[in-house]
């Protein structure tokens, strides 16, 4: 046994070495060269930038929208809500009491907001990620009314940026993004400023 | 429950089964050493790992001397791991300037990436840097799968030689697996990966001003490449914490369905190329036809439940199913669908988190890993898991058609009896070992984030995936202690060579054993009958060893979910 | 085949008193932890009912004493069914032993001395090898030997239960005589050729007694699995204090122990050797004596069957069908011819001659005139036949008649002969040719009758996977002709022994294994070759040392139910095993909920078979656990039932009969226990 241990060895050491700088080094350089070359947005991290160059976010990761005027994404256990360097679900279980005592306050805020009968599920439910780039259609048609009355402009012009967003893959389930929507919010005409510009 | 969601369910189904012949095909070529078209690229690569590692690869190795071969590739795999994260603070490719990690974190992660468990304690995006990922991790997960299609091979060739000495040659197996099948389909996934949106670059940390104002960092780098191959070989290990469930791992629908037929395309085709090696492809499809059906049964389960959701949350006024936990672009179906393949493989990538599943819904990934992951199972670990199940079921029922039991045309007697039992005694004992002590230990019962049976089921989730090589996680366990990285550790290491090794040894004794020819009175291992066998015998023995833990567990969470009652 | 076996088997009623006293003494005996050690299962089962009595002193908690009193001694009565099953078995087997071991009491043998006259009368316990023993009218033969001088008839009853005297001489494949049986005529010179102590007749009863018995290679499987179950089903059990830890709860030992011993494989354990036992048995009781378990489970697993032709497929004995003259000779002429060569010849095909010429004739020739002057048949002319009034008729194989008759070979008719001979091969017959005063007159056609139903009885067997292969000494022609009306798969015709080992050697190295019976010396070879060898009881004692079994009735068709039996044996274990392991289920229906139900009440929901108490329900499960034993044994005595049929159809069968049954029985059974426990206010 002791002459095929050392006789084993060579090989185990000089493989190793060898798949480490195959695998290892040449292999993801390599998809990072090709990736960089051929899809340099997507490899990039399909970042969205502003009219200024500012990189506002990504069309694929979600971001934190709190305020009145915007779809607001779901609740979040990623850091304390969106962190890019933190994600996580809440793992809750689901008779969990902590769980219920998130969901009870969250509910009564949309039920102040005026939202009436079931409440969708995605609303006050945090995600996998913490950084869910989507909502439900059910979930942000019942914010239209808010939105609505805090830009001050028809109900039927916000619901329809839903229906338009809408992006109904028959492999999930229909989701619209909250990041273009709520872009495509401030580029509404006779809508309040942006977000950025009122603070 | 709806029409687009079995729709989702049949079609991934169907189009696995239309690949595993093709897949079955390609694998077959390389376990009998045959060349490929990618040997004109690859061929010299080949060669010259040979020469400059001093192998030969037509020397064919007893199973012993596999087994050793195995074992030390892998202890010095490890062992280089272990000093690549504990020394990552000084190394380059650091783009976020991460220190190394602690002595107990890295023996865990150095286990779990070798062992094809790809458990991770840790936050990826808040602990690993680029080149960790890139030489610590990613090369584990291209070589523990190609250890396991490796040791598969073993296995065959057991059932399909006649009184042969040797089973194969370790390295040979390796490295054409590597070579042939992983790399080339790392590469092209990888790439369709990047133009679906995941992030393949050397930059770090991008800083966000969101619309609201707020800022936000997001972390890039070389995502795409190891999310590829993490898939692929049933690793599971993801570059960010929330694994699947990151949109920069898996940004979209048609992402998350490649996902799942990765996970499932090797087990698959292998199961074509048991059949073809044993000189019938029907044994294959016998035992593909049972794992379907437990696979269909559990995805049953946990579709049906998740899309029911809780009623704790109906009676707060929430509509629709469980949400909390999984991503809107995927949905109830496919999220449900996922956490079933990926246990049922031995992934563990999450797309969603099953922590916050519906008791029964989470019952069916943790049933299916402590099932010992043989529904499909990870790449060569579900094919010879399920193999040493058919040699019991074989044993249990073959004496009833009168005669020493056969499987495949090799008596099963004595030694592969005792061996195939030692395997399989070692997931109850570690499983429920290991749980019981956390149960009453005071650094276990610190672990779990939730309260009441839900607890108890996250310190069980832990111990089954880690035995079971799976690495998926009820998350809200704070595993990243050293009394959990310690026992996870040895978990994950027994769980994946303490079944190894008997396995070999069953394979190396079936190669040496005489042919017997299949006739009228041979007990069939083609037909329903059989694969109804299999199902039961599966369920049965996982059920009567493991119904006390899911009772304690997933019952007692479902029931007091449905009654309401709080924990 | 099954009523052959099944209404042997039912000779004997399984539950005697004479029987059943003694067994239930011996059960108790068997708790001997040396003895019960063996049987890793129960051995565990009795260490958990110590503790548990141990613990009924000493042990504290909430339980009552009469609850736990009544567990202790479910618990116990578990092992004694499994030790009473056992006993049982072996006595059934004593029972057999008994009657032989009557005949071995006392053999005295008379030595003989170095002269070979004088002889001493010594106890048979001290004859060694090589000794040479007298024995005359009425002695019984007191060692297993080779006859070395004389013949003499013997009266085998004492070992083959057959009263009619067989010879034994010297020489050839009647030589061997065995211990214990008797000389009815004659005297005959012996030479002892086993040690005392280890013949025939104590082989014999050490077997059917099960004290030599050693554990079969499956049987060793099946315990490595059972043992395997057992460790599995010690952790489930063992780590449950931990899990109802964290739930803030505790479990008591004595619930514990009841689980644990429901879910081990009890019932098989309980059984195994039972059936093992009673396995050999059956077969002794078919007059069959395998020399060991391993030949047994072998027959199971026969896939080729070499059959001798004479006596196997065919009736032993070749009748006259047809006399085929030559031209210019008539049939009548021929019969004639053929009628007076036989009517000395007292063989029965001598006899079907002389029968065939009357019926086909009405050859009204009642004897011999007085002058006749018969020819007999030897080994070197190999023609018999009869002078009288001064013409010779002679009858035999057609090229010795030709050879006897020198220049006949040339004649026309001899190759009118030979074309009628051929045909006769062809058609399976064989031909004997007659000539009178050297003129050739034709053939009489021998006919080979297969026996009847033989041919469905090797579709049986096709069936079931197994191959049969005819032996004959015949000519092809006349073997392919006999074949194909039996039905048999494959012929060796003109077969000498080399040819049998050979073709042995050849299905051994497919991966086949094969059986065969034989009974001459040049046999023993084959005989040692084979998987299974059954060697004839008259044979040769180099045949019945080579074979690993003996037929004691020297019948070779019964090698086609020593197959069946060995299945049957193979069977029934693995259906008893299957049996037990579904039983699991059901008591764990009927213990996990009792048994958590004080940590979360919800659990109560699993209790499916709504069962009265928590109490009642783990006593209902302990008491079905035990009481399937008993309930059980009379399967395990006889055997499954047992019916020749492909692997398939039998497998289903036996899955829907005893893992289907062995799922819903106990769920039934433990309903009813309950409500009997619940109505007479045990728990």
């Amino acid at each position: 046994m002791g002459k095929d241990f050392s006789s084993a060895l060579r090989p185990a050491i000089v493989m190793t070495i060898l798949f480490t700088v195959l695998l290892g080094l040449v292999y993801p350089l390599a998809m990072t060269g090709i990736g960089q070359a051929i899809f340099p947005s997507q490899a990039n991290g399909s970042l969205v930038r502003d009219a200024r160059g500012t990189v506002v976010g990504s069309t694929v990761v979600g971001q934190a929208f709190t305020a009145d005027r915007y779809f607001q994404t779901r609740p979040s256990a990623a850091g304390k809500g969106y962190d890019g360097l933190a994600s996580s679900g809440s793992n809750l279980g689901p008779a969990a009491r902590a769980l219920v005592d998130r969901l009870k306050p969250d509910i009564a805020r949309r039920r102040a907001e005026g939202v009436s009968g079931p409440i969708p599920a995605d609303l006050v439910t945090a995600s996998g990620s913490g950084l869910d780039p989507d909502l439900s259609p059910a979930a942000a048609l019942a914010q239209t009314s808010r939105i609505a009355r805090v830009r001050g402009v028809p109900d039927e012009r916000v619901r329809k940026l839903v229906v338009d967003a809408t992006d109904a893959s028959i492999l999930g389930e229909p989701h619209v993004n909250v990041l273009a929507l709520n872009r495509a919010l401030d580029a509404l005409p006779g809508t309040g400023p942006s977000g950025a510009r009122l603070r | 429950m709806t029409l687009q969601g079995w729709f989702l369910i049949l079609g991934f189904v169907a189009l696995l089964l239309a690949l595993t012949k093709p897949v079955g095909i390609w694998l077959f070529t390389l376990y009998e050493g045959r060349r490929t078209p990618l040997h004109v690229v690859l061929g010299p690569v080949e060669r010259g790992f040979y020469k400059l590692a001093g192998i030969d690869p037509t020397v064919e190795q007893g199973w012993r001397r596999y087994a050793l071969h195995m074992l030390l590739f892998n202890a010095t795999l490890m062992a280089f791991t272990y000093a690549v994260l504990r020394l990552q603070g000084v190394l380059p490719g650091n783009p976020q300037g991460l220190a190394g990690l602690s002595p107990n974190l890295a023996f865990n992660t150095a286990i779990s990436f070798t062992t094809n468990t790809n458990w991770q304690s840790y936050g990826g995006e808040s602990t690993m840097s680029n080149l960790s990922q890139m030489l610590g991790l990613t090369i584990h997960n291209f070589l523990s799968a190609a250890t396991g299609i490796a040791l598969a091979f073993a296995l065959f060739r057991g059932f399909a030689r006649r009184e042969s000495k040797a089973i194969g040659n370790f390295w040979a197996d390796v490295t054409r697996v590597t070579l042939y099948v992983l790399l080339p389909i790392s590469i092209v996934y990888a790439l369709f990966l990047i133009a679906s949106g995941v992030p393949q670059t050397m930059a770090g940390v991008v800083e966000v001003q969101t619309l609201e104002g707020a800022k936000q960092s997001l972390l890039l780098g070389p995502v795409a490449s190891q999310e590829a191959i993490k898939m692929l070989g049933t690793n599971g290990g993801g570059f960010f914490n929330a694994n699947s469930a990151h949109p920069f791992e898996n940004p979209t629908a048609l992402t998350n369905l490649m996902q799942m037929l990765s996970i499932f395309l090797i087990g698959f085709g292998l199961t074509w190329t048991f059949g073809k090696a044993v000189g019938n492809p029907r044994q294959g499809w016998a035992i593909l036809s049972a794992m379907v059906i437990l696979f269909l049964a559990g995805v049953t389960i946990t579709y049906a439940q998740e899309a029911a959701g809780s009623p704790v949350l109906h009676h707060l006024g929430v509509t629709g199913g469980n949400m909390e936990g999984k991503e809107v672009r995927f949905g109830i179906a496919a999220s449900a669908l996922f956490s079933v393949v990926t246990t049922a493989a031995s992934c563990g990538a999450v797309n969603s988190m099953h922590d916050s599943f519906t008791a029964l819904g989470g019952l069916v990934p943790l049933f299916n890993m402590q099932l010992g992951e043989v529904v499909i199972g990870g790449v060569g670990a579900g094919i010879y898991g399920f193999l040493l199940f058919a040699i019991l079921a074989v044993f249990v029922a073959g004496l009833m058609v009168g005669r020493t039991p056969e499987y495949v045309g090799k008596k099963i007697e004595a030694r592969e009896v005792k061996l195939a039992v030692l395997a399989i005694a070692v997931l109850p004992l570690m499983i429920l070992g290991l749980t019981a002590l956390s149960s009453v230990l005071a650094q276990g019962l610190a672990g779990p984030l939730n309260r009441g049976p839900h607890g108890f089921s996250e310190i069980l989730y832990a111990f089954t995936s880690a035995v079971g090589n799976n690495g998926s996680a009820f998350a809200g366990l704070t595993a990243n202690t050293p009394y959990y990285n310690g026992l996870l550790g040895v978990a994950m290491w027994v769980g994946r060579f303490f079944i190894i090794v008997p396995m070999l040894a069953i394979a190396g004794g079936l190669a040496a054993k005489k042919y017997t020819p299949e006739s009228a009175g041979s007990f069939p291992t083609t037909g329903g009958l059989w694969i109804g066998l299999l199902v039961g015998i599966v369920l049965i023995l996982g059920g009567l060893t493991f119904l006390p833990s899911l009772a304690l567990g997933p019952i007692a969470d479902h029931l007091a979910m449905i009654s309401g009652k709080l924990s | 085949m099954a009523q052959t076996t099944q209404s042997r088997s039912r000779t004997r009623s399984l539950f005697t008193a004479d029987l059943v006293v003694p067994a239930i003494k011996a059960s108790f005996l068997k708790l001997d932890p040396r003895e019960l050690v063996r049987n890793p299962v129960m051995f565990v089962t009795a260490a958990v009912a110590a503790l548990m009595t141990v613990l009924l002193v000493i042990g504290q908690d909430d339980l009552s004493v009469g609850f736990k009193l009544q567990l202790v001694v479910w618990l116990w009565l578990t092992v004694l069914f499994g030790t009473f099953a056992e006993a049982l078995a072996e006595r059934r087997g004593k029972a057999q032993a008994a009657s032989l071991r009557a005949t071995k009491a006392e053999l005295t043998a008379k030595r003989l001395n170095g002269d070979g006259r004088q002889f001493d009368n010594v106890p048979a316990s001290q004859l060694k090898v090589g000794d040479i023993v007298l024995v005359e009218t009425n002695d019984l033969i007191p060692s297993d030997g080779d006859v070395v001088s004389g013949v003499a008839s013997v009266n085998e009853a004492a070992i083959t239960g057959e009263s009619a005297p067989v010879i034994r001489e010297a020489g050839g494949d009647r030589s061997a005589v065995t211990a214990g049986t008797r000389v009815i005529s004659d005297e005959i010179r012996v030479k002892v050729t086993v040690e005392p102590g280890k013949g025939f007749l104590d082989r014999m009863i050490a077997l059917v007694e099960g004290a030599e018995r050693q554990k079969t290679p499956n049987e060793i499987a099946l315990t490595l699995l059972l043992v395997g179950l057992t460790i599995i089903f010690l952790i489930a059990v063992g780590t449950i204090p931990g899990f109802a830890s964290y739930a803030g709860g505790s479990i008591p030992v004595a619930i514990l122990a009841a689980l644990l011993i429901t879910l081990i494989p009890t019932t098989i354990a309980a059984l195994l050797s039972a059936i093992g036992i009673a396995g050999m048995d059956r077969l002794v009781r078919f007059n069959v004596l395998a020399k060991s378990g391993r030949a047994v489970e072998a027959a199971g697993d026969i896939d080729v069957l070499l059959l001798d032709k004479t006596g196997t497929i065919t009736i032993g004995d070749r009748q006259a069908s047809e006399f085929r003259a030559v031209s210019g000779t008539s049939p009548r002429e021929l019969a004639d011819a053929a009628l007076m060569a036989s009517l000395a010849d007292e063989t029965p095909e001598g006899r079907s001659i002389v029968l065939l010429a009357r019926e086909r004739f009405h050859v009204a020739t009642a004897g011999l005139p007085a002058d006749a002057e018969i020819i007999p048949f030897t080994a070197q002319t190999r023609i018999s036949g009869v002078k009288v009034g001064g013409s010779l008729i002679q009858k035999g194989a057609v090229d010795s008649i030709l050879r006897a008759n020198a220049g006949s070979g040339e004649t026309a008719a001899a190759t009118e002969l030979r074309r009628i001979t051929d045909e006769i091969a062809r058609a399976g017959g064989t031909p004997l040719a007659v000539a009178l005063d050297g003129r050739l007159l034709g053939a009489i056609f021998l006919k080979d009758v297969v026996k009847a139903g033989i041919r469905e009885r090797f579709g049986e067997l096709r069936a079931m996977g197994i191959r049969t292969v005819m032996i004959t000494g015949d000519n092809p022609l006349t073997a392919a002709a006999i074949a194909a009306e039996a039905g048999v798969d494959d012929f060796l015709a003109q077969a000498t022994p080399e040819d049998k080992l050979e073709l042995i050697r050849k299905e051994q190295t497919g991966g086949r294994l094969v059986a065969m019976c034989g009974d001459g010396t040049n046999d023993a070879p084959a005989l040692a070759q084979a998987d299974v060898g059954v060697a004839m009881n008259t044979g040769t004692q180099a045949a019945r040392e080579a074979g690993n079994m003996v037929d004691l009735d020297s019948d070779p068709t019964k090698l086609i139910e020593v197959v069946g039996l060995g299945k049957q044996l193979l069977m029934t274990r693995g259906a008893l095993t299957t049996f037990s392991v579904a039983n699991d289920v059901a008591k764990y229906f009927a213990i996990i909920p009792a048994m958590f139900v004080v940590l979360y009440p919800g659990l109560g929901v699993l209790n499916v078979m709504r069962l009265g108490s928590p109490e009642s329900a783990i006593l209902s499960a302990i008491i079905f656990n035990a009481v399937i034993i008993p309930c059980l044994v009379p399967l395990a005595l006889r055997g499954v039932a047992y019916k020749p049929m492909a692997a398939g159809p039998l497998l289903a069968r036996n899955l829907a009969v005893y893992g289907l049954g062995g799922l819903v029985a106990p769920f039934i059974g433990i309903k009813i226990i309950d409500l009997v426990v619940g109505g007479l206010g045990l728990a």
